[in-house]
């Protein structure tokens, strides 16, 4: 089905800017694996909830204030007095949680199926770029409101670079703007936060630029070998993001509209004071695991290069993992590892939200030990000693086995 | 499917256990736990309630905390007439100004005003208050764990402080308060303030009502939170429904 238009203002279009056929080609001809699963599901709602993002910031950043001094009650007037304003609010606030959750089914997706390794490369890394430049985003966001935890949350991570040797210090006031977090360094996170979602949006575009060249990865983590084995992306997968799409939304409306507060934190609702430290500083949920990582090692310096080493480790996923075959579902050992591996990671959560005291300091060590050692210790040996189970044929030949397995299983 | 949607809610069941135990802080004491009207799905403010606990916080709580965030006008939807709110609102001084001679005066309160703060500053506040600083009240309900409960415990919890406690002089015992020293005094005693509607004013009917009041004050959009939520959900329902048949039906045609 290659691109030939007949309606003449899409041909005038079509030869001077190709972007129609673009379109056409990346949603009619762009072949598909036929049995991608519903964990395919969340790489468009990443999409979605990055488009709802900056639509409800823009409208929020109609009302906002980006000064220490009218920054909270800014909030409160979009809360109480804007049209909808609440709407606007509470639907960015859950809808970055929402965002983080998405996206973390998206890369355990990855991990689950190995899309990671060759040729995808180059897209699980601007994968990671995306989600460096949400956490970067998030962060900066959450200091908006200018509630105690926006405070104090901002004060804790600056001061983190304050352990680099030497220039600590200086790169500290640097990104101040001052001597301590105050309006300047307000003012330029909320700049920054406007601007890195638009960066995203340039990442989000190379991303799927690299998946239509590589293809999408698929349960069976074999590659498509003929026609047999795809279908065209519209309306096969359209329609199934599409109901997706709406399970998602019923649940990110449970949240929006009868808990928007439940994944937040009360002391943001109190103005912040520099001269009033809260009793815990804990961070927005999604950055938990992380937090745990950098306490668990009692240097500051150590812990700052464990927490970015997390992430730095999973660029080089692909060649830590020696394992030839992709999909978890044929490697028995490696399937066991990445649910304790998941584990882990929850583990890893919930002692983030713990206050630094016995017996979450040690149970916190051992998840970071444990994080650190499945990705550069498990992963490279299973990949060498595993033996797998056979690979089907082909992705048709999966489908038609399950398809008889489940008739037999009906017939039984 | 199937699979997804167990995984998915094992997921869902994990993550809120985990943050439930990640946020229990507070002063470890179990709060007392009311069943407020307004929370649950379809919970609206109890006006009556509301009305009463706007007395306690004028009568009582007004002296030493503001409200800064709500306005008068607001106070409509928790049923009171225009004109009612054109009253409680005079009966307030701002000042005003400047006028054409470039002098400030003072004038009567308005429906757009909102409540004024007692004192002037935080300083002024602070050396009336024994050093301790009341906090604005617009969103204490939501700045607390515990929310409602927390504030109708807090009330509710002053006691004489166990012999083997150390108090600070001029501080006051309260077991749900962290650290159950708190330097604001008992502020509800019995009959505090006189119920025009009759209801008799003991120190728990006034703290509940004060509190359904304040909770009102931190999230006056609830209502129509709620109400636009059923109406979201339901249409999202009907909607992923079509879509659900739309794809199975789309997909059927597949070999
Ligand atoms: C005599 C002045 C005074 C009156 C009257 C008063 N308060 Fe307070 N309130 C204070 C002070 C002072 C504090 C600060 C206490 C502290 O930090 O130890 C405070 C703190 C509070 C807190 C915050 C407790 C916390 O968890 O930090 C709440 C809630 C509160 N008051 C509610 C009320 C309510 C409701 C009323 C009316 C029924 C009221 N107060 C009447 C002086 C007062
Ligand atoms: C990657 C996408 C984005 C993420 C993850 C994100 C995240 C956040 C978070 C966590 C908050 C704090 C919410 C709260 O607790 O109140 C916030 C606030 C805010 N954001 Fe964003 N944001 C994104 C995109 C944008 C964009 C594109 C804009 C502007 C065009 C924007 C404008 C604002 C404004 C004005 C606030 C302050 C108001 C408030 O706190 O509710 N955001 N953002």
């Amino acid at each position: 089905m290659s691109f030939e238009p007949k309606n003449p203002v899409v041909k005038w279009v079509d030869t001077r800017l190709p972007i129609i056929g673009m379109l056409h080609h990346a949603l009619y001809e762009y072949p598909t694996p036929k049995n991608l699963s519903y964990w395919w599901t969340f790489g468009s709602l990443a999409g979605v909830m990055l488009v709802v993002q900056i639509v409800t910031g823009i409208v929020l950043s109609m009302h906002y204030t980006a000064h220490v001094d009218m920054a909270f009650d800014s909030v409160e007037h979009i809360m109480r007095d804007v049209n909808y304003g609440w709407l606007m609010r509470y639907m960015h606030a859950n809808g970055a949680s929402m965002f983080f959750v998405v996206v973390y089914l998206h890369i355990f997706r990855g991990l689950y199926y190995g899309s990671y390794k060759a040729p995808r490369e180059l897209l699980w890394w601007l994968g990671l770029v995306i989600f460096l430049l949400m956490m970067a985003t998030a962060f900066m966001g959450y200091v908006l409101p200018w509630g105690q935890m926006s405070f104090w949350g901002a004060t804790v991570i600056t001061n983190l670079f304050g352990a680099i040797p030497v220039v600590g210090e200086s790169i500290v006031t640097w990104l101040w703007g001052g001597f301590s977090v105050d309006n300047p360094t307000l003012n330029r996170f909320f700049s920054l936060h406007y601007l890195l979602p638009f960066v995203i949006v340039g990442v989000v575009i190379l991303h799927i630029w690299a998946l239509h060249t590589t293809g999408s990865n698929n349960p069976t983590g074999i590659e498509i070998k003929d026609k047999q084995d795809s279908i065209p992306f519209h309306p096969y997968y359209t329609v199934k993001d599409l109901f997706g799409l709406g399970v998602f939304l019923i649940i990110f409306c449970g949240f929006l509209f009868f808990a928007p507060n439940i994944l937040g934190h009360p002391d943001n609702y109190i103005p912040a004071n520099p001269l009033v430290t809260p009793a815990h500083i804990v961070p927005e949920w999604y950055f938990l695991p992380f937090y745990a990582i950098l306490r668990a090692v009692p240097d500051k310096l150590g812990g700052v290069m464990l927490m970015f080493g997390a992430i730095a480790v999973l660029f080089a996923l692909p060649w830590l993992d020696k394992s030839r075959v992709r999909s978890a579902r044929y490697r028995p050992i490696y399937k066991q590892l990445f649910w304790i591996f998941l584990i882990d990671c929850i583990v890893l959560t919930y002692v983030g939200g713990k206050p630094a005291e016995e017996p979450f300091i040690l149970i916190g060590r051992l998840a970071t030990a444990y994080y650190f050692i499945h990705i550069l210790i498990l992963l490279p040996l299973v990949g060498l000693y595993e033996k797998h189970k056979p690979l089907p044929a082909s992705i048709s030949e999966s489908v038609l086995d399950k398809k008889t397995s489940a008739e037999e299983a009906g017939n039984a | 499917m199937l699979k997804l949607i167990k995984s998915l809610s094992a997921a869902v069941l994990l993550s809120v256990v985990t943050l439930s135990g990640a946020q229990a802080s507070g002063g470890g004491v179990e709060l007392k736990s009311v069943n407020w009207q307004h929370t649950g799905l379809f919970g609206t403010y109890d006006r009556a309630a509301a009305q009463r606990g706007l007395q306690v916080f004028q009568e009582v709580c007004a002296s030493c905390h503001g409200l800064k965030q709500v306005a008068f006008r607001t106070l409509q939807d928790l049923g009171f007439t225009e004109d009612e709110v054109k009253a409680i609102a005079k009966e307030y001084t701002f000042e005003g100004g400047p006028d054409d001679d470039g002098e400030m005066f003072e004038r009567s309160g308005k429906a757009f005003d909102k409540f004024p703060d007692p004192f002037a500053n935080e300083k002024a506040a602070r050396a009336s208050n024994g050093g301790a600083f009341p906090p604005d009240l617009s969103l204490i309900v939501k700045a607390r764990v515990g929310f409602e409960n927390y504030l109708y415990s807090l009330m509710t919890g002053y006691e004489d402080a166990p012999a083997d406690f150390d108090l600070t002089e001029g501080m006051n015992y309260n077991t749900y308060f962290p650290g159950h020293q708190i330097a604001m005094p008992s502020p509800i005693s019995d009959e505090a303030v006189e119920y025009s509607d009759g209801t008799k004013a003991t120190v728990d009917q006034m703290s509940k009502d004060v509190t359904v009041f304040l909770a009102w004050a931190a999230e006056p959009k609830l209502e129509a939170r709620k109400h636009m939520g059923l109406r979201v959900i339901l249409f999202l329902l009907v909607l992923t429904g079509l879509f659900f048949a739309v794809k199975k039906k789309i997909w059927s045609e597949l070999k």
